[in-house]
């Protein structure tokens, strides 16, 4: 049945714009309310865009633009909540940060990090690992030591592997023994191109042996 | 059954129904806010919510309770009857006819809310009675007998 009122009406709430203006102010309100249980943004990056996740407790996510953000999302929303909304405000003092220690200008983060998400010998590896300073490397077997499992240099392999915030937690400082590069998630260029920013060379042609060696700093 | 979506999904999904079916039945001015009402009740209730299947007639169940619980709100304000719609302000989409949206919101709730989700909403007739509380066929009849009673006040012309 369609006529002249029926059309009226189809054509009427044509909201388009305004439904999105209204969608964008209600992370505000949820904040306020304090139901924002995980706020995100997209923080541009020399590595490409990445995805930062906040709760109040800190960050809980900083992933690389490889995986689509949906399924960032429905991560978080399993493991940390569902209750996730855009909220750029609460990520601003990471970006910034970021863009700091892109542009050179910044050695160490100073962003709370919420670690409540996860367990075990995955979170202790990634504790220890974040206590690496800036410009130096550890490896694969230092890090499982000093998480308090000698022989888990394999477990300590998968645990940054599963890395939820690489580059703040900067498992790329993690080579193999042999100071070859080793692994990374991002993908080996993006680990060369950090280790370079921090002024580390990794072996990386050399498979066995040689420590990673510090190169002349770049100029400033 | 599937999970719920992140919240941010779900937002996206629906916002559109939502704020159509709000400006329909509350009108432009309060729209605004009761959208911000709805989805923050929505919001609340997020975490126990198991099943992810529809969601927009949930979305638009709650859309549709804050909607009554709004005019409930505007009879105890004891504002003057004959409420003039204003001129829509800058960014204000365009609405229609005025007129037909005074008209919508003569109508008694149960045929207004089965009006507004049937022809501004375009769901089914399945849905609405899932919004409404009640069956396909009552919310069919609502929707028939608004539809009818617009008719004898709104001219097309």
């Amino acid at each position: 049945m369609r006529d002249d009122l029926t059309d009226a009406l189809r054509r009427a709430g044509g909201a388009g714009g305004a439904s999105e203006r209204a969608a964008a102010r209600l992370a505000a309100e949820a904040e306020r309310r304090g139901l924002l249980d995980v706020a995100y943004a997209t923080v541009d990056s020399p590595l490409g865009p990445l995805y930062a996740a906040g709760t109040p407790r800190g960050l809980v996510m900083l992933a690389y633009g490889d995986v689509p953000l949906e399924e960032r999302l429905e991560r978080l929303a399993r493991e940390v909540s569902p209750r996730i909304l855009e909220a750029p405000g609460r990520l601003d003092p990471v970006r910034r940060q970021l863009d700091e220690y892109f542009a050179g200008r910044r050695r160490a983060f100073e962003v709370p990090i919420d670690w409540s998400p996860l367990r075990g010998y995955t979170r202790e590896v990634l504790r220890r690992t974040a206590e690496i300073p800036f410009g130096e490397a550890s490896t694969y077997a230092d890090i499982a030591l000093r998480a308090g499992s000698p022989r888990g240099w394999r477990a300590a392999g998968n645990a940054l592997g599963a890395n939820p915030m690489p580059i703040v937690v900067p498992c790329h400082r993690v080579l193999a023994s042999s100071g070859g590069i080793g692994g990374y998630t991002g993908g080996l260029d993006r680990k060369r191109f950090l280790l370079r920013l921090e002024g580390v060379e990794p072996d990386d042609a050399r498979g066995e042996g040689g420590a990673p060696r510090r190169a002349p700093r770049p100029g400033r | 059954m599937r999970p719920p979506p992140p919240f941010s999904r779900f937002l996206d999904d629906h916002r559109e129904a939502v704020y159509r079916f709000l400006v329909a039945t509350v009108g432009p001015d309060e729209a605004d806010d009761c959208f911000q009402e709805t989805f923050i009740k929505a919001l609340r209730a997020y975490p126990r919510l198991r099943d992810g299947d529809n969601l927009r007639a949930w979305a638009l169940t709650i859309a549709r309770r804050t909607a009554i619980d709004a005019a409930r709100g505007r009879r105890r304000r004891a504002q003057p009857a004959a409420n003039p719609e204003p001129p829509p302000v800058d960014g204000t989409p365009d609405l229609g006819d005025p007129s037909l949206w005074q008209a919508v919101r003569g109508l008694p709730p149960r045929q207004r809310a089965a009006v507004t989700l049937r022809y501004v909403n375009d769901l089914p007739y399945a849905e609405i009675g899932r919004v409404m509380g009640s069956s396909e066929e009552a919310a069919r009849r609502s929707a028939f007998e608004g539809l009818r009673r617009l008719r004898e006040v709104w001219n097309a012309g």
